[in-house]
């Protein structure tokens, strides 16, 4: 689905990242991590066509990033379920409405998705905060709707960005028991983290590749 | 392209609500037709102006027989014999005393005592295409010495030349208004748009398609241009209905209005001005799109 030939980014002629090869089997289930400023996000927006290489190519179901027009860009990120950083919520709707936001925008019937939504959002453990506003949810709550919008779509991968970065260790084990749930479901997973016990705790739910991002350049680690 | 323009009110949702900018945006609408209504109008009358003028004058001319009184009434005779011996003329019919009395009336007032006036006769004349006006001024030149042909070509022509300059400047304003009111509305969905960027790019992020995230501002700006343009319509028409109706022969002031079917123009105003207001947003949403991928 997702797959990098010697991709590379650079912002304003400063090269941070080049010559990227990677792919993402279905099904598997990658790590990526690295010292922060390494480009990790930059990676990852090239996977979802936030970002377009300045080099190389990003396949996306075997299409060039590049030359993907935008509305097939667009159908492109209904498969592609995406957790960001910064969660990026839509802040006078509610938590139910943001997370149904993929089934509205690719104009299905939201009504009709009821049961599923309140299913996902009571799996995320969100059914009481469902009509809170974003801003009145704290940092895992956010990180868990973020999740819960990502996958709304039935993707076939999953990307997220640093999902545990400001939420306490119990709530990072909960994230991560639904994204290893996820992955044993079929799902291809791929989340960035510097979070090396985290990488450790997950040993025991998936198996998962560990990549190394570094001074641009991107290095296999150990299978856990 | 109303359901385009509309899209769904789910996805309008989408889009914050925005206080008092709304207003403007209606405001200006509102304005902008109440205007219209006037421009379409002398248009309209200017345009009628000058086909009337056009028109009914266009074959008309008055002979003037200045003669003594005693030979007055030969002179007319004879002009009429000639008259109705001329090919090309289709009517020819002597102005009577009351007549001339109300042709000088606004001038030289109500009790006029025509008869100690050495006033001339005249004869109006409607004539066809074929009418040879310079042979028959040579006729009348030898035959009816007092006779004077006095087409009116000469006045008329600069009235229609007025009036369709006039008519012309109406469209022009409309024009000019329908420009105004794209660059008000273009300045305002700017506006929304950059208050929302960050609604448009978590839209692109989750999948939505361009001309979705354009609908959910084009809806909106589309209901209020011609909501706005309806008020200014309907305030515009009323204000037109019930213009004072003054002396029906004082020039086009008093004819600004709409002729029997020109009123069904007025309700296109709003249309338009929705249409307008579509495109305008549509052009504004999708060129603030390209910042997002």
């Amino acid at each position: 689905m997702i797959e990098l030939q010697g991709a590379g980014y650079s912002y304003g002629g400063a090269g941070l990242l080049a010559g990227l090869d990677l792919g993402l089997a279905q099904g598997s289930f990658h790590f990526l991590t690295g010292p922060s400023g390494a480009g990790k996000t930059t990676l990852l927006k090239l996977c979802y066509g936030d970002l377009k290489p300045t080099s190389g190519q990003v396949l996306l179901d075997g299409r060039d990033t590049r030359s993907l027009e935008r509305d097939g860009l667009a159908r492109m990120r209904r498969r592609i379920g995406v957790v960001h950083q910064d969660c990026q919520f839509i802040d006078h709707l509610s938590i139910r409405e943001n997370v149904a936001l993929p089934l509205m925008v690719a104009g299905r019937d939201v009504a009709a998705e009821a049961v599923n939504l309140a299913q996902l959002l009571g799996w995320v453990g969100l059914a009481p905060r469902a009509d809170a506003l974003p801003p009145q949810l704290s940092g895992g709550e956010r990180q868990r709707a973020a999740l819960a919008r990502a996958i709304i779509m039935d993707p076939e991968v999953i990307i997220a960005d640093e999902p545990t970065g400001n939420i306490d260790w119990e709530m990072s084990q909960r994230l991560l028991t639904l994204l290893a749930e996820l992955n044993r479901m079929g799902k291809t997973v791929l989340v960035a983290t510097h979070d090396l016990a985290l990488i450790r705790a997950a040993k025991s739910q998936v198996s998962a590749r560990v990549l190394r991002l570094a001074n641009g350049v991107l290095s296999s680690g150990a299978e856990l | 392209m109303l359901d385009a323009a509309l899209g769904d009110r789910q996805a309008d949702r989408v889009v914050p609500p925005t206080g008092h900018t709304v207003w403007l945006t209606v405001l200006t609408a509102t304005a902008m037709a109440f205007l219209a209504v006037f421009a379409l109008a002398l248009a309209l009358a200017t345009g009628r102006l000058a086909d009337r003028w056009a028109d009914s004058l266009a074959q008309a001319a008055t002979i003037r027989v200045s003669a003594p009184p005693e030979q007055a009434d030969a002179q007319v005779d004879a002009l009429q014999a000639i008259l109705a011996a001329t090919p090309g003329v289709a009517e020819s019919r002597v102005l009577d005393q009351s007549e001339q009395a109300a042709l000088l009336e606004p001038w030289l007032g109500a009790d006029l005592p025509l008869d100690t006036l050495p006033l001339p006769r005249l004869v109006e004349v409607i004539g066809t295409d074929d009418l040879d006006v310079e042979g028959l001024r040579q006729r009348l030149a030898a035959e009816v010495p007092g006779a004077t042909y006095d087409d009116h070509t000469r006045w008329r022509q600069p009235l229609v030349r007025a009036a369709d300059r006039l008519r012309a400047l109406g469209w022009i304003a409309l024009t000019l208004i329908a420009g105004t009111l794209a660059a008000m509305v273009t300045l305002a969905a700017q506006a929304a748009l950059s208050a929302n960027s960050q609604v448009i790019r978590v839209l692109r992020l989750v999948g939505a398609r361009d001309a979705y995230v354009a609908r959910a501002f084009t809806r909106r700006f589309t209901l209020r241009a011609a909501a706005g343009a309806l008020i200014g319509t309907t305030l515009g028409g009323l204000a037109i209905a019930f213009l004072p109706q003054a002396d029906p022969a004082g020039g086009f002031l008093t004819g600004l209005s709409f002729a029997g079917a020109a009123w069904l123009l007025l309700p296109l105003i709003p249309l338009f001005a929705g249409a307008v207001a579509f495109l305008a947003t549509r052009r504004a949403a999708l060129s603030a799109l390209a910042r997002f991928e």
